[in-house]
């Protein structure tokens, strides 16, 4: 897969939409993420992002609060900027 | 994969069914209509996680239903987890129910493609339809039935619907185990070989109760337990190509979990239509200001300004009245018709076991509102919004934004801190705010502070009492910040937290929680209690008459060298330790020591006359910071699960406090030119 169309969750703003498409941090983190939600091929829109401090995210009917570093290990791909 | 034995179509034991559920889905509430008061709560065995199981009777068969903690999935990933799985592996349930929100349907359904990796029969709950409905999402159950091949109930718990036919296909297919054939996802292409090939290499080595393709698949998944169990059951060589065939394949998890997604989505697609409206419902709009960054921190402080006040609006009146309507009566009834018997009867009823047994109760009221509260926020889902807007400054602790609650209420009183320390889902998330509770400055410290600063340091006494609180704080803020950097480096739980949707509390389920917790606090702390008051008071009257000549004042002598660092007397030291039982018996023996006949004056008088400036301050800051009292210990060790983490925090405080007050002394000495006494 292309990396260069990729970002971190984190850099995505509110009311951004993205797609899932890598998760790094390991299978603990990803099977974690995976029974929450999150897997490679999900869209999330972003609820909230301030700067510091965690984030929350939307995804299948659910919104999901995520720590910055958390954040930061998932690679979305934008599918419609805010 | 088929069922492990066969069983006779007419189940004679009591069925075992287990109840699982991801959290948020009401699945207490289902318990709770399932079994009526027909409960019992314990602990899993070896785990500080609440067991509870209860009966029914349905259809002339006997059921046992076993409640599972809420879990999003299968894997090790918490200790809920781990126990969820275990009792369907070894406890191997008849039939289990999967109770799913059905307003997120696709994100519970995770929970039921992990369950059937399993043999075990399963039925699925589809709970708050009215919720779904009321987003317009409609489902047909029966649709998803046909397409999962499991029973699939409707159900609107809140309301005692569809309870009935739940109980109903479970029994049944508790009865009828062989017919269970559901649809069951399957690995994505990419992986199927790799499983085939690791499932090979396992043979028949895998030992029951575990079933060998699950294991294989879980392995794939770098399931830690198991890869530690086959590690155990393989030969050497076998073991060596299974871990090379893993670590070629270290990212399987993201195709097993986007799999699962996929086979959910296939399952879903007939029986699910939802508009997709962009509307805004209630949570969304609440959200608005429970989760902005200046408006939510507004609301979390009125909540807890709300908390307290009830506190002085409930509990210190029922607190009060306690000890007027049954505390005192008591005493002078045993007094009176005590009056014949020897000296040493009536003080070891009235001042040992009474006074224990009076300061047990004295927790009642409190706990009561504390508990109330933390079960009121989490049912109607704004603990969660609580805990996101401070994660922020807890974060830097090590602390999970869930642990500011629990601490928070460390100021009305340590021991509902340390046991609501429960809701934060990561263990050393929970064991670091056990340790650290008893750092928050609780209203019995409070009120030996509120006393001793007026007498020693008059008009100031306010800033000098504030500062006392910050000093508190600021230590709870280093040794959090030591703590996490050294014992507890690298246990770090990621921060992954679910808002659930707001929703109006159940009083039943707030009711049975207060009981449970402060019923597990009168158990266990209640003993140890009466256990230290009677103690206290052999103590401190033998051999007697007078504390002047008790073993307690002969501790405090023989305490003296350190007392000297410290710049307490012999007195200072005795009232710290008969603190232990109770932070306001520091004041009660103050009173006797220096001379309790005078009266409050009296002995603000006295102890400004005998102690020393620094010495005043020094003594301040030890009962500030001083070994937690023994309830709070008592629920350190129930909630930490053992004696070691109890201890740990019990000299941890000790030595915060000793440090402290050594250090307070001795610059007090320098600064403030006032000098120890010679005796």
């Amino acid at each position: 897969m292309n990396d260069a169309g990729l970002r971190t969750l984190d850099e995505i703003p509110k009311d951004g939409r993205a797609v899932v498409r890598r998760i790094d941090g390991g299978s603990q983190f990803a099977s974690r993420l995976a029974a929450m939600g999150i897997v490679v091929g999900a869209s999330l829109t972003v609820l909230q992002n301030t700067r510091r401090g965690p984030m929350l995210v939307s995804v299948l009917d659910t919104r999901l609060a995520l720590g910055r570093g958390e954040a930061q290990k998932i690679r979305v791909e934008l599918s419609s900027p805010s | 994969m088929t069922a492990p034995s066969p069983q006779p179509a007419a189940v004679q034991h009591p069925v075992l069914l287990g109840l699982a559920g991801q959290p948020n889905v009401g699945k207490s509430t289902v318990f709770n209509l399932l079994t009526g008061l027909n409960q019992h709560v314990g602990n899993w065995p070896g785990k500080t996680v609440e067991r509870r199981e209860g009966m029914l009777t349905r259809q002339d068969a006997r059921v046992t239903v076993v409640d599972l903690p809420g879990t999003y999935g299968l894997t090790t990933n918490s200790p809920e987890e781990r126990i969820a799985r275990d009792f369907v592996l070894h406890e191997q349930p008849d039939v289990v129910v999967v109770i799913a929100d059905a307003a997120a349907l696709e994100r519970n359904l995770y929970l039921l493609a992990e369950l059937l990796a399993l043999p075990t029969p399963v039925v699925l709950g589809l709970n708050m339809m009215d919720v779904a409905h009321s987003q317009g999402v409609e489902i047909e159950p029966e649709v998803l039935s046909a397409a999962l091949g499991i029973p699939v109930v409707p159900m609107v718990a809140r309301h005692a619907q569809g309870v009935a036919q739940l109980q109903d296909e479970a029994v049944r297919l508790a009865g009828a185990k062989e017919s269970f054939a559901p649809v069951r996802p399957e690995i994505a292409a990419p992986h199927r070989e790799v499983l085939a090939d690791i499932r090979g290499l396992l043979a028949d080595r895998v030992p029951a109760p575990y079933p060998a393709d699950w294991v294989a698949l879980k392995l794939l998944e770098g399931d830690a337990e198991l890869i530690a169990l086959t590690r155990s059951w393989l030969a050497p060589s076998a073991w060596q190509q299974v871990e090379a065939l893993l670590a070629a394949h270290e990212d399987a998890i993201l195709d097993i979990a986007a799999g699962r997604y996929a086979w959910i989505e296939r399952m879903v697609r007939a029986a699910v239509r939802r508009p997709r409206l962009g509307q805004v419902g209630l949570t969304d709009r609440l959200d608005r200001v429970a989760l902005h960054p200046l408006w939510g921190m507004v609301l979390l402080l009125a909540v807890f300004a709300l908390i307290f006040a009830a506190t002085f609006a409930f509990a210190s009146p029922a607190q009060a009245w306690l000890e007027i309507m049954v505390v005192v009566p008591l005493q002078e009834w045993l007094r009176a018709s005590l009056a014949g018997a020897p000296a040493w009867v009536a003080g070891l009823l009235i001042d040992g076991m009474l006074a224990g047994a009076g300061t047990v109760m004295t927790f009642v009221p409190v706990l009561t509102v504390f508990f109330t509260a933390l079960a009121l926020l989490e049912d109607t889902g704004y603990f969660a919004r609580a805990a996101y807007v401070m994660d922020r400054y807890m974060h830097r602790l090590g602390l999970h934004g869930k642990s500011f609650l629990p601490l928070c209420l460390g100021f009305g009183c340590n021991v509902p801190a340390v046991m609501g320390a429960r809701v934060i889902d990561s263990p050393s998330g929970r064991l670091l705010t056990i340790l650290l509770a008893p750092l928050v400055p609780c209203s019995a410290r409070l009120m030996v502070l509120a006393f001793l600063t007026p007498i020693f340091f008059g008009a100031a006494a306010l800033p000098v009492a504030l500062a006392f609180i910050a000093l508190n704080l600021a230590l709870l803020v280093l040794a959090g910040t030591l703590l996490n950097r050294s014992l507890f480096r690298g246990k770090h739980m990621f921060f992954i937290m679910e808002m659930p949707l707001y929703h109006a509390p159940s009083a039943s389920t707030i009711a049975r929680f207060v009981w449970n917790n402060v019923w597990a606090f009168l158990r266990k702390a209640g003993s140890l209690i009466l256990v230290f008051s009677i103690l206290l008071w052999g103590l401190s009257h033998y051999p007697g008459p007078a504390l002047e000549a008790s073993y307690l004042a002969k501790v405090g002598h023989g305490l003296a060298p350190l007392g000297d660092v410290l710049g307490l007397d012999w007195r200072l030291l005795v009232a710290l330790l008969a603190s232990f039982v109770a932070k306001e018996n520091a004041i009660a023996a103050l009173g006797i020591l220096f001379g309790g006949d005078a009266g409050a004056d009296g002995l603000a008088a006295a102890l400004t006359a005998a102690i020393p400036f620094a010495s005043a301050l020094s003594f301040i800051a030890a009962t500030m910071l001083f070994i937690p009292c023994v309830a709070t210990v008592a629920v350190m060790h129930k909630e930490a699960g053992n004696w070691r983490w109890a201890l740990f925090g019990v000299l941890l405080h000790l030595a915060l406090a000793l440090t402290v007050s050594a250090l307070i002394y001795q610059g007090g000495c320098i600064f403030a030119d006032a000098w120890p006494r010679t005796k």
